[in-house]
């Protein structure tokens, strides 16, 4: 790991400030991707602020009657959240999907959304990557491909984001509340926040350098069923090949978010309208344009199957 | 902020330019003044304390020092492990303020007043923790490499239970948890055994939770 220096902050603007007063500085939380990163050398911050101590751990009720998560807030906390459980069941559905209980105690509302993707080309510093070395290639492209993108990919990354997470703020239309060194706030949309890779692969989001999420700030609860379904290659503690989460409402419309597949979660709204003809038609629409590999064309078919699976799921709930 | 700032990041640059000008007449011609400064100048350091099994514990850290090396390296507490160093493995696992933690993912100037419970502080070889002595009597484990980590885990995990914290298992989210193996398994997920102890490491945990066979 290289050598950093580190000081804590005690306020949000204290923090943005101080990240602008450094060059090569980063906010550390929870630290569970972050220190793994630096550990590989393929994260090398001059300076690591740390956000800890900015009293940002607490979820409040809005007064539009939804909810504000604190940046800090652990996943855990999150997750076992009662009015998280009763109204957002889709959001602690997905956490607990994710990690492992060691993990989501550390890792944070915040930390879970910035969280890098895990193909193992990034990981493998001996390897061309677009994202950790802008401009050297991607390796992944004709490379083992199994767990990666197939939509809403690049010529130059194929990467996934890894976020169970974030797969359930999409389809819940969460805002993501940030503070810039200057004083000044705004809300982002779920839908605006990741980025696609385009020619950019190692822009991931929408902040500014040194901007800080504070929130993440969650609308009036909309009812329906809630359901995610993670399938991956072991039954706990892995990341996702493909992962839906639904909330299906009694009049048949609904909501549906895709993770393992895309560098976001992954959402069409035209598609969501085809909700009433079934999966095949909700799933053609879905991944209208993509462009799996060899090794992932069988993500195309397992998003349809895993789909009308949660839909049959949902259905047995309501 | 001065009341949260870390009390010495002490970078020691004057006191090591001043060393390398004293003896820059030894150096190969070579390298570069600038550079050979470089090579020996000290990392940032900064002073933390931390409650380890009760005990106040003052270090003076290297900033890039994990909580599991300030354990094991500055505290010789070697009973937490270091596996895979990123969190996969569970070997480093140990309580901070209650809560499980992979001890290898956090910085120890992060744990700054935080109290640290390893495997060391749960009990003593002739005051064993109940989940040390059912791990025995169950031969949880074999070459016992990960095993402090399982028990720390363990503990944790019935004390999430008890709280009613959910799991990826849980069949409600409104109703509390259940005691049941599905659970111990989906909740120890974080915790690698080789030696693939696992159904005895069930089994020793299902014992110490009652859990009905």
């Amino acid at each position: 790991m290289k050598a950093f220096d580190y000081s804590r902050a005690d306020s949000p603007a204290a923090a943005a400030a101080l990240a602008a007063q450094f060059e090569g500085a980063r906010f550390i939380a929870g630290g569970t991707n972050l220190l793994d990163l630096m550990k590989l050398d393929i994260e090398t911050p001059q300076h690591l602020i740390d956000v800890n101590h900015l009293g940002l751990d607490q979820i409040d009720a809005t007064p539009d009657g939804g909810l504000r998560i604190g940046a800090l807030v652990r996943n855990t906390d999150l997750a076992a959240d009662a009015r998280v459980r009763k109204d957002y069941a889709l959001l602690s559905r997905a956490l607990l999907a994710g990690a492992s209980g060691q993990l989501r105690n550390m890792a944070t509302t915040a930390g879970n959304l910035l969280q890098r993707t895990r193909c193992p080309y990034f990981y493998d510093t001996a390897q061309a990557c677009n994202k950790r070395k802008p401009g050297s290639g991607c390796a992944a492209i004709g490379g083992v491909s199994r767990q990666l993108g197939i939509i809403g990919v690049s010529a130059a990354c194929i990467a996934t984001h890894p976020s169970d997470m974030a797969i359930a703020l999409r389809a819940l239309d969460a805002q993501v509340e940030t503070i810039s060194a200057d004083g000044s706030t705004r809300s982002i949309a779920m839908a605006d926040f990741h980025q696609l890779p385009g020619d950019t692969p190692h822009v991931e989001t929408s902040l500014a350098p040194g901007e800080l999420i504070t929130a993440v700030a969650l609308p009036p609860p909309v009812g329906g069923t809630h359901v995610y379904h993670k399938v991956r290659d072991r039954a706990s503690y892995a990341f996702a090949l493909v992962s839906v989460g639904l909330i299906l409402q009694k009049d048949g419309g609904g909501r549906i978010a895709v993770g393992g597949i895309a560098p976001k979660p992954w959402r069409v709204e035209a598609a969501e309208a085809l909700l009433p003809q079934g999966a095949k038609a909700v799933s053609t629409r879905l991944l209208d344009g993509a462009t799996p590999t060899q090794d992932n064309q069988f993500k195309v078919t397992l998003v349809e199957r895993t789909l009308a699976s949660v839909l049959a799921q949902a259905r047995d709930d309501a | 902020m001065n009341d949260h700032e870390p009390s010495t990041l002490s970078r020691r640059r004057f006191l090591i330019l001043g060393v390398v000008t004293a003896t820059a007449f030894a150096m190969p011609p070579f390298i570069s003044l600038k550079a050979y400064a470089a090579t020996l100048e000290q990392p940032p350091m900064a002073k933390v304390t931390i409650q380890v099994n009760g005990q106040s514990q003052t270090l003076e850290v290297d900033t890039r020092t994990t909580l599991l090396d300030a354990l094991r390296e500055h505290l010789h507490l070697t009973g937490s492990k270091k596996g895979c160093d990123h969190g996969q493995c569970g070997a480093c696992t140990v309580i901070a303020d209650g809560r499980r933690i992979n001890s290898c993912l956090t910085l120890a100037v992060m744990q700054n007043g935080v109290e640290v419970t390893t495997i060391e502080g749960l009990g003593l070889p002739d005051n064993l923790h109940p989940m040390q002595a059912a791990f025995i009597r169950h031969d949880g484990y074999q070459c016992g490499y990960c095993t402090p980590g399982q028990i720390c885990s363990a503990v944790a995990v019935l004390e999430e239970i008890h709280h009613g914290i959910p799991s990826h298992v849980s069949p409600s989210l409104t109703e509390p948890p259940r005691l049941s193996a599905a659970e111990l398994q989906e909740r120890m997920s974080g915790n690698i055994c080789r030696c693939g102890a696992y159904s005895n490491i069930i089994e020793a945990i299902s014992e110490v939770a009652e859990v009905p066979a």
